[in-house]
């Protein structure tokens, strides 16, 4: 365990310092509010529209996408650590299972998916 | 560091990689043809099945006193041995036939895309991984394949309100069951160090173990694949999402589904868990009697006629847990030979439904079925035979099928549980048979006079294969029970 | 050293809390949300054991379902947009047009 140490004094110095700075400004800080201050969006400046708007469903998809093929690169990690013993067959492999990724991506260009408009 | 390279095998996993490459195909034509194209994806689909069924049929020489089989390949992951065959061929069959009767059903509908037999090919790969799969972690993941596909398709007809709802559901209920399917997975990993069906069962009968771990770890895959297969308790998604869902698809998530959860259940259980036998067979004896009876009386007060399917087939996969539990060769025989006469028998009965359920499944009550009997005399026969034969009267496929299921269980001592089957099959007498008096007793009333209904070449082609299916299954039942009986050797 | 039984019963509590949320919430957002809960519930299962048995099965396990939960989770968000652009709402109890 004691190898660990450090990282707890690096924590506590973290924590320390984090409250510290909150304490001092809520003590010594002049307190001033008034309505524009006060609104929870646009740091002060008038709000231009509400908080609560809707965006477009385009990100969903967008994030749709990311997920998907950004979860399948943890396949490459253990791959390529093992790149050189695993061989040929190893690269054959990974090359199949990247060719399929491919083809769902070019599926999803096709269909047209990645435009934005 | 020396990396032991798995045998490759490519020869065993032919069947699935033909599949997935025709997955793959109709996906890009799809999006790289013209219109005329694709009208024939549907049909470069069967294709694809039906080559994967001769593989199936000729790998590894024919179904008999085979010495060649099983071959376990990929370090053990995957077997391919009869029952693994036997239930990718009722698998194939199953998706054949929901290919055959989804092309009209998809042009009236106005979603005609490559797209869905894509996702049927991937539903297929999933399901054939399952019963071929020998070790949990393959297993896993053709249910998963499975599963997944099988969400997309339920919501496919996303103009429909009820099919979003039905595909929302699914997807829901449908993981939260994985999430305990895969908990159970863990506790028995962590019980006894390997996912290997054989590893495991090797392990619990070496060390005389029976820890409590073990012990949960089972219950919860018992209740992982108890909601795959439909039984009750675990039974709450079936009817809305059957009802919810596009015809075609309520058809084969009916049979194909079931039959390949069906596979993964039975090769989990009998093949790694044989020494806890004392427990599971008490937990299904309970399960299998709820199954039946729940599902065949709810299904007496349903007047949609798609609705009333999936609570008989709720009752069906009671049946099926009735000769679970016999758990010997003949046990298992009966229940390859039910799954085949079933997906048979309930694919047929939806495709009348999807026939007469015209565009936007608007005509799925019983009372839309009155005179069909005068107007159109043989869509009218095919569906009484089909009916008859989840009733289970002779000379059809499903009684031939029930007697079997049935006589196993009593052969093992069963026979409390058979006495609830069989005045179940009574009772499921009653809601058959109140379709089949609207088809011929009944006057058609005025304000359902039917439409001239519409047969398109490729549904006739899948209502002559269900009946001679039922038909030849019923009359002719020696050589399958022998390809079924063969079936169980080899595990 | 941290004894094995800890890792499972966190799991097993996180496990809990995912499972009681998914019975408890009524936005189906939130409940897939629990129901990820309860996969990485069970990959912790994994991890642990598979370090205490010293056996690389559960990595491997682990890393098969974070793919499969990726791909469940696309397939979700997409029904439940599918849904929302029908019927503007993601509350279960209103998603209630099939009874019996």
């Amino acid at each position: 365990m004691s190898e660990y140490i450090p990282v707890l004094i690096m924590l506590i110095i973290g924590a320390g310092t984090s409250a510290l700075i909150l304490v001092a400004t809520t003590i010594i800080g002049p307190k001033k509010s008034f309505a524009d201050k006060m609104e929870p969006f646009e740091c002060g400046e008038s709000p231009i529209v509400s908080p609560k708007l809707r965006f477009s469903v385009k990100f969903y998809l967008v994030a749709l996408f990311f997920v998907i093929f950004d979860i399948e690169a943890v396949f490459l990690y253990p791959w390529a650590v093992l790149f050189k013993s695993l061989g040929l067959f190893g690269f054959v492999e990974m090359m199949i299972f990247l060719a399929l990724l491919g083809v769902g991506l070019i599926y999803i260009w096709k269909k047209g998916a990645l435009e934005w408009e | 560091m020396e990396i032991l390279i798995p045998t490759i095998n490519l020869e065993s996993i032919y069947p699935e990689i033909l599949i997935t490459v025709f997955a793959i195909l109709v996906l890009l034509l799809q999006v790289f043809t013209s219109l005329p194209g694709r009208k024939q994806l549907g049909y470069i689909s069967l294709t694809g099945i039906v080559l994967a069924s001769i593989i199936v049929l000729t790998q590894g020489g024919a179904f008999g006193e085979n010495t060649a089989l099983p071959i376990y390949s990929f370090s053990n992951l995957w077997v391919v041995d009869n029952f693994s065959r036997f239930f990718k061929l009722i698998i194939l069959i199953g998706t054949g036939l929901t290919v055959l009767i989804s092309i009209k059903y998809l042009k009236d509908e106005g979603i005609d895309h490559g797209e869905y037999y894509s996702l049927i090919l991937f539903t297929t790969i999933g399901m054939m991984i399952m019963a071929g799969g020998s070790d949990l972690i393959t297993i896993f993941l053709g249910i998963e394949l499975m599963s997944i596909s099988l969400y997309v398709l339920t919501g496919y007809t996303r103009k429909r309100l009820l099919s979003n709802e039905s595909s929302l559901k699914y997807f829901l209920l449908g993981s939260f069951a994985t999430c305990f399917l895969l908990y159970g997975i863990s506790l028995l990993y962590g019980a006894t160090g390997t996912t290997n069906l054989k590893g495991i069962s090797g392990f619990i009968s070496d060390a005389n173990f029976g820890s409590p771990v073990l012990i949960i770890g089972m219950v919860l895959l018992l209740i992982g694949f108890g909601f795959k297969v439909a039984s009750v308790p675990f039974h709450m998604w079936t009817p809305d999402v059957y009802e919810g869902a596009p015809a075609p698809i309520t058809a084969f998530m009916s049979a194909s589904p079931k039959a390949a959860a069906f596979a993964a259940f039975l090769r989990v259980f009998i093949e790694a868990l044989p020494s806890l036998q004392g427990v599971w067979v008490d937990i299904i004896w309970v399960l299998a009697a709820m199954t039946m009876t729940a599902g065949n009386v709810i299904a007496l007060v349903q007047d949609n006629v798609k609705r009333m399917l999936a609570y008989s087939s709720i009752a069906h996969a009671g049946y099926i847990l009735v000769a679970f539990i016999s758990t010997d060769k003949s046990g298992i025989a009966s229940i390859l030979y039910y799954m085949l006469a079933y997906t048979f028998m309930n694919i047929g009965a939806f495709a009348i439904v999807i026939i007469i359920g015209g565009k936007g499944e608007e005509k799925v009550h019983v009372k839309d079925y009155t005179g069909l009997g005068y107007r159109y005399p043989l869509t009218a026969a095919a569906m009484t035979l089909f009916l008859l034969s989840l009733t289970g009267i002779p000379p059809t496929a499903g009684f031939m099928g029930k007697l079997y299921l049935f006589s196993a269980a009593i052969k093992s001592g069963y026979v409390g549980l058979v006495t609830i089957a069989v005045l179940n099959s009574v009772i499921s007498l009653y809601y058959y048979l109140k379709i089949i008096v609207a088809m011929y007793l009944k006057e058609p009333e005025l304000d359902v006079a039917h439409d001239s209904l519409v047969f398109s070449p490729a549904m006739v082609i899948a209502l002559i294969i269900a009946v001679c299916g039922v038909l030849l299954v019923g009359i002719f039942p020696s050589p399958y029970i022998a390809m079924a009986q063969q079936s169980y050797i080899s595990f | 050293m941290v004894p094995l039984n800890h890792y499972l019963y966190l799991s097993a509590i996180l496990f809990s809390i995912g499972a009681v949320g998914v019975f408890t919430t009524r936005n189906a957002m939130i409940i897939y949300m629990c129901i990820e809960l309860m996969f990485n519930a069970v990959n912790l299962t994994f991890i642990a054991f598979s370090k205490f048995l010293n056996n690389l099965d559960g990595h491997i396990f682990t890393f098969m379902v974070m793919t499969v939960a990726a791909a469940e989770a696309a397939v979700g968000l997409a029904i439940i947009i599918s849904m929302f652009r029908n019927k503007e709402t993601v509350n279960v109890d209103e998603i209630n047009l099939m009874k019996g």
